[in-house]
């Protein structure tokens, strides 16, 4: 058998976003007659020439079930699925690839570490300890298992710039506490949360953490060992690679304690009408044909991002938002939400008299693609008396340039309202 | 360029800027919650219907320039209208803004709000208000939730 050549041309040494741009085939495109300008980056990132090449030699030459069959065509899935485990070991620097187990996305992997170790350690008048600043995703499924166990949820508060009142941490935890779940990188506000802290304040009382992870991980160099998280989780489409994949890593020793989430095939040992044993961590989480070419190509986005002098894509990034952000405090009427000094590359913003909604449409119909809305953060946008924002958010792909064409489209809309 | 030419025309925005009929009504005959899940706008609707006639109506609530124009434009449209009108006024509203159906002069003002139906994505913010009306007129229920 031939091989295909899958590798891109090698990268200069010298991170280049403008040399990165041309990797990203969907960048290239006019939006109503105008070169796209992409700053929808935290809800979804665009994909790098060598995740589609990936994916498509996948489905063009090694589609087969993966850890069954004994021909060539399932040796090579298997091989390729099992590849991007290892990818991702040590992307996230975990200690074995067996922490990690292939799911929908982060949300998926919130609601089975909340339907298996959740529903195993949390009882009436148990507490799970959130954040002010979560996404939808790290609340419902809480809430559904509060609903069923009759614990209560709690919530570290925030203030007005956006970040987490540790000083209340201590009061918080507390023996009920079972379990603290909190975003790494806040999707509305930016705010990237003291991890380090707050882990080590809920290990001090032995109890685990979980981090939504769905934020940082396109922007971040992970070191789950270093972190100590017990649970880090996050979704494929937000680092460069397909949606409909996701992970999540759990420390080894508790999720060999956790009860099965779905029951079907691949997960189990043996199975009788009478019972049935689970399979060892990951597989015994990985119920039913995954999702085999999505991780495929996440594995391929693993390794376009490895490939990438990864402290340049961050001083870059953080360089680009620096910019972004004294430029629209020019613009009269403009507040920014969302001011804590350390950020991940993401703008919310709100201005008098435009809603965020017919400000986007204004902006798309000039090619910048933004997001409005309450970024599925409700609890957020409460805090800050607000119903909705505008948010600009970076990818290592976005330039200075991206940010005039925001500011100079800005100026239009606004010339519509006033 | 011309931002503004369909979708934000200037009987929208003056309509938004200085939204007609804002508030709440009391006492009133009828009353519903519109909300759209997606963009957590909302927008109440408050009937004072005697006799088969819309007396007097109010909104309240937050949104885009789109979904505040249209509940304004619509108390406008509706005070001192009979209820078996309003319910045929609704289905033209509603035809219009998803597409089905061109505007047509019967709708009057109404028209301007014809260009969302080339924006997807903005259909719901034109047809809340008139969402919350029909389930104000339903009596089914006090909160709808734009589809």
């Amino acid at each position: 058998m031939s091989h295909l050549h899958l590798a891109s041309p090698p990268l200069p040494e010298k991170f280049d976003p403008g040399i990165i741009r041309a990797r990203f085939p969907a960048l290239a495109q006019h939006v109503n007659g105008y070169p796209l300008v992409y700053l929808d980056n935290a809800a979804t990132t665009q994909k790098p020439e060598r995740v589609i090449r990936a994916m498509d030699t996948h489905l063009r030459r090694d589609v087969a079930n993966v850890h069954r069959g004994v021909h060539a065509l399932s040796e090579r899935a298997t091989a390729a699925y099992e590849a991007s485990r290892e990818a991702m070991r040590d992307f996230l620097h975990a200690r074995s690839s067996r922490e990690l187990v292939f799911v929908r996305g982060a949300t998926e992997a919130i609601n089975l570490v909340a339907a298996t170790f959740g529903r195993q350690r949390v009882g009436r008048g148990d507490e799970i300890l959130l954040s002010a600043m979560e996404h939808h995703a790290n609340i419902v499924p809480w809430q559904l298992l509060a609903q069923q166990s009759g614990a209560v949820i709690r919530v570290i508060p925030m203030d007005d710039r956006g970040q987490l009142r540790l000083e209340e941490l201590d009061d918080l935890l507390n023996r009920r506490t079972r379990l603290v779940a909190l975003a790494h990188v806040s999707n509305a506000l930016g705010t990237v949360n003291p991890l380090e802290t707050i882990i080590e304040a809920a290990h001090s009382r032995g109890v685990p953490v979980l981090v939504d992870g769905a934020q940082a991980v396109a922007h971040e160099v992970l070191d789950v060992q270093r972190l100590d998280c017990d649970f880090y989780v996050f979704s494929g489409h937000k680092m460069y690679g397909p949606s409909g994949v996701g992970v999540l890593y759990g420390k080894l020793e508790l999720l060999e304690e956790m009860p099965p989430y779905q029951g079907g095939g691949d997960m189990i040992l043996s199975v009788s009408f009478q019972r049935s044993t689970y399979q060892e961590p990951p597989y015994r989480f990985e119920a039913g044909t995954p999702n085999i070419a999505g991780v495929v190509g996440l594995g391929a986005a693993v390794d376009f991002l490895s490939g990438l002098d990864r402290a340049a894509v961050a001083t870059h990034e953080a360089q680009l938002l620096d910019y972004a952000t004294r430029s629209l405090e020019s613009i009269p009427g403009l507040r920014i939400i969302g001011t804590a000094p350390r950020k991940g590359p993401v703008l919310s913003f709100v201005l008098d008299d435009v809603h965020p909604h017919d400000l986007a449409t204004l902006l798309d119909r000039q090619g910048v693609a933004v997001r409005s809305g309450h970024h599925c953060a409700q609890p957020t946008m409460e805090c800050f008396g607000i119903p909705a924002t505008t948010r600009a958010s970076f990818g290592l792909y976005n330039t200075t340039s991206d940010v005039d064409r925001l500011v100079a489209a800005l100026g239009n809309a606004l010339e519509v309202f006033r | 360029m011309n931002l503004a030419d369909d979708l934000y025309q200037e009987l929208i925005l003056d309509h938004a800027r200085m939204p007609r009929n804002k508030g709440e009504l009391n006492p009133h005959s009828h009353h519903a919650r519109g909300l759209n899940p997606l963009c957590g706008d909302e927008v109440e609707v408050f009937l004072d219907i005697r006799d088969d006639l819309v007396r007097d109506v109010r909104f309240k609530g937050h949104g885009c320039a789109i979904s505040t124009a249209s509940a304004s434009m619509m108390t406008q449209q509706i005070r001192g209208m009979p209820v078996h009108e309003v319910k045929t006024l609704l289905a033209r509203v509603n035809a219009m803004v998803t597409g089905r159906s061109p505007a047509d002069e019967s709708l009057g003002k109404l028209v301007v709000l014809a260009g969302v139906s080339r924006f997807p994505t903005r259909v719901k913010c034109a047809s809340l208000a008139w969402h919350a009306l029909a389930a104000a007129l339903s009596e089914s229920g006090e909160t709808v939730v734009a589809e």
